[in-house]
């Protein structure tokens, strides 16, 4: 009788273990998911420019410092950066999403200010044959033209970008090596960005639910390549580079010209480099 | 299947991006809701803080109006965003630059003190309710009286010093709330239309004129409801009210558009065209010559020769709502209006709003909607009406 009650409260003992067992690795469970959580918060709420080997694991954005140029004087019109831009980076092929384009100022004789369009004017898509197609119609071909030039666009990757202070989540950061970038697994799709830009740099994905821009085909420069457009332009208006290297194309483009950016009042310090644009370049 | 891009038609020159026009109605409805969410609060409060004892039969539908509206606050922006799923990194991993990130926490700090608030108002409602009834709705007032059945004249006391202190710690959580929304525009250097220091003063004030505007409306079609007589002393405070913050409001939106134009920065051409043109109407028929000085003028008639009994009511009412007119115009033409303008400064675009979808008129109207069907339901759980809620 008493060996089968020792053998009872050795039972008990064991079944009160286990579930005590049961509770703990239970709770060690919940506790672990909630420190994974909470990891994952904290490490997003540390700033993602801090982070090292981002986004590929070889390539240090410490020790880069980019920057663009854009010489409109040797601009000729041709689109090809758009085109190029637009299937190196998937954009929609639509006259409304672009990460660059090119805008087109012509002063006719007796006009002081100049007439500007863009490859998504209806007038030049009638002229290209589709949305998907890029082309300057020959719309001025009886006037009389005094100047004319062409200037390309793209996000200027402000030092100060404003796209950067005005996301609510920090899904776009700006990194090491001074491009912006957009997280679109966090970006939560407020357009607050695409508001905040005074160049109309950023458009929104609809499909995707997220904001994006032009990020200089970082893809390709963390490896060592050009971005698309600068690697399609046939006459050499757009120039890119290191500015770390002095004798880097950029490095060579900014020291040997008087360069200008865009809307400096703004404060932005856009890092896209300007020769030959007009006053009327807004 | 509706088209995923609405494209917005122009002429001059915008960028191409701009094409698309981003903020729809949704996001003009959201600060209009928040707009009556402060308003009606400072009604409310200026019972309970500043003791106006003539606002007394409205103080607690004042209360109820704003919890009400603000429960739908959120719900334009979630409908907005391309990711609603991803809203609460809004408040997990905010991003302490942006304005917009303040939001969650605002609303999350002003939507707790209302219920906090409100709960008190109505504790002796509450109180009573779970000791006569039965059954479900029984249950429900039991819950909700949080285990606290004491209605002696201490616990009353006890309770009147909460409203009072909620009330005082509401008056900048309503108008933080708001004026935040108003730095959300304000804030950028993206468009000059928006860019400027006064706004989240201008939409402060103009949302207190468009909570107690509303406020005016519930309280007749309330009493007309329920076939009791209009508190006219009542009515007149609510209209001295409105009198006295829309001749702000006027100043401030004044002054505001005098700035643009006397400063006549980069695109003050495009602006001018733009007012003078498509914005004629919206602007300066329906938001100040409808909406704000016609009210003006009729509130000022009628408080210069004394008007009273039916006269008064109808001018009243109808004030009240050219007012809700006004502020609702004035949010359209900030947000719409400062998208049509293109950042170029030399072109405009013509914003086409859908009517069905997420972000179309409908949903619109809906969410503007729902939340006075939340206040019907709920005036019958808490009717803010009898003077056995806390006074």
């Amino acid at each position: 009788m008493k060996k089968r009650e020792a053998i009872g409260a050795l039972r008990a003992r064991r079944l009160f273990l286990r579930r005590i067992g049961g509770a703990a690795v239970a709770g060690a469970a919940v506790a672990a998911g909630t420190a994974g959580v909470m990891r994952k918060a904290a490490a997003k709420s540390e700033s993602a420019a801090a982070q090292k080997s981002f986004p590929t694991p070889d390539y240090d954005w410490t020790k880069h410092r980019w920057a663009f140029g854009v010489d409109a004087t040797k601009c000729i019109g041709c689109l090809r950066c758009v085109e190029a831009c637009k299937r190196e980076n998937g954009v929609p092929l639509t006259a409304h999403h672009f990460n660059t384009w090119v805008e087109r100022y012509v002063y006719l004789e007796g006009e002081d200010k100049p007439r500007i369009d863009s490859q998504q004017d209806p007038v030049n898509i009638a002229a290209s044959g589709s949305e998907g197609e890029y082309r300057f119609a020959d719309r001025y071909a009886g006037a009389k033209v005094e100047k004319a030039f062409f200037v390309p666009k793209l996000c200027n990757q402000c030092e100060h970008p404003p796209c950067v202070q005005v996301c609510p989540v920090g899904a776009t950061y700006k990194g090491a090596d001074g491009v912006v970038l957009i997280d679109p697994k966090y970006c939560i799709g407020c357009r607050y960005c695409v508001q905040a830009c005074p160049y109309g740099a950023r458009w929104f994905n609809e499909e995707k639910g997220v904001s994006q821009k032009c990020y200089w085909c970082y893809h390709r420069i963390t490896k060592g390549l050009q971005p698309a457009c600068v690697e399609a332009c046939p006459v050499g208006a757009r120039i890119f580079g290191d500015r770390n290297d002095p004798q880097s194309p950029i490095g060579l483009f900014i020291r040997n010209n008087r360069v200008q950016a865009l809307k400096p009042e703004t404060g932005n310090e856009p890092n896209v480099y300007y020769v030959g644009i007009d006053k009327a370049v807004l | 299947m509706e088209a995923l891009i609405h494209y917005a038609p122009y002429t001059g020159w915008v960028y191409p991006n701009e094409t698309v026009i981003e903020w729809s109605i949704a996001i003009v409805v959201y600060p209009y809701i928040t707009g009556l969410v402060a308003g009606a609060f400072t009604v409310s409060s200026l019972y309970q803080v500043f003791g106006f004892q003539r606002l007394k039969p409205v103080a607690h539908l004042a209360l109820l109006t704003s919890l009400c509206f603000m429960i739908f606050v959120p719900l334009p922006l979630l409908l907005h965003l391309g990711h609603p799923e991803r809203a609460l990194n809004n408040l997990l991993t905010p991003h302490w630059t942006s304005a917009m990130a303040m939001f969650g926490y605002f609303a999350s700090f002003y939507i707790v003190l209302l219920m906090v608030e409100t709960w008190f108002a109505f504790r002796p409602h509450i109180v009573e309710q779970a000791q006569k009834r039965n059954g479900l709705l029984g249950t429900a007032y039991r819950l909700l009286t949080l285990g606290s059945h004491d209605l002696s004249e201490a616990a009353l006391r006890h309770d009147r010093k909460w409203i009072f202190w909620l009330a005082i710690a509401g008056i900048p959580g309503a108008h933080g709330l708001h004026g935040y929304v108003g730095f959300v525009f304000g804030s950028l250097k993206s468009r000059e239309w928006w860019s400027s220091d006064l706004m989240p003063v201008v939409f402060l004030f103009s949302a207190i004129i468009s909570g107690v505007a509303l406020l005016i409306v519930l309280y007749v079609v309330s009493c007309w409801l329920r076939r009791i007589a209009i508190d006219l002393a009542c009515l007149k405070g609510l209209a001295y009210t409105v009198w006295g913050f829309i001749m702000v409001a006027l100043v401030l939106e004044g002054l505001e558009f005098a700035n643009i134009v006397y400063k006549g920065r980069e695109g003050v051409e495009m602006i001018i065209a733009y007012v003078g043109g498509p914005l004629l109407i919206p602007y300066f028929v329906l938001q100040f010559g409808i909406g704000a000085i016609l009210p003006l003028l009729w509130l000022s008639y009628m408080i210069w020769r004394g008007t009273t009994g039916k006269a008064l009511i109808t001018g009243v009412t109808l004030s009240a709502c050219l007012v809700l007119l006004s502020v609702f115009m004035m949010r359209w033409n900030v947000v719409i209006g400062g998208q049509e303008i293109s950042k170029t400064g030399r072109g405009l675009l013509d914003y086409q709003m859908q009517v069905v979808g997420r972000e179309g008129l409908l949903v619109a109207a809906l969410l503007l909607l729902a939340p006075l069907a939340t206040l019907l339901g709920l005036t019958r759980l808490f009717p803010p009406w009898e003077h056995k809620a806390t006074p």
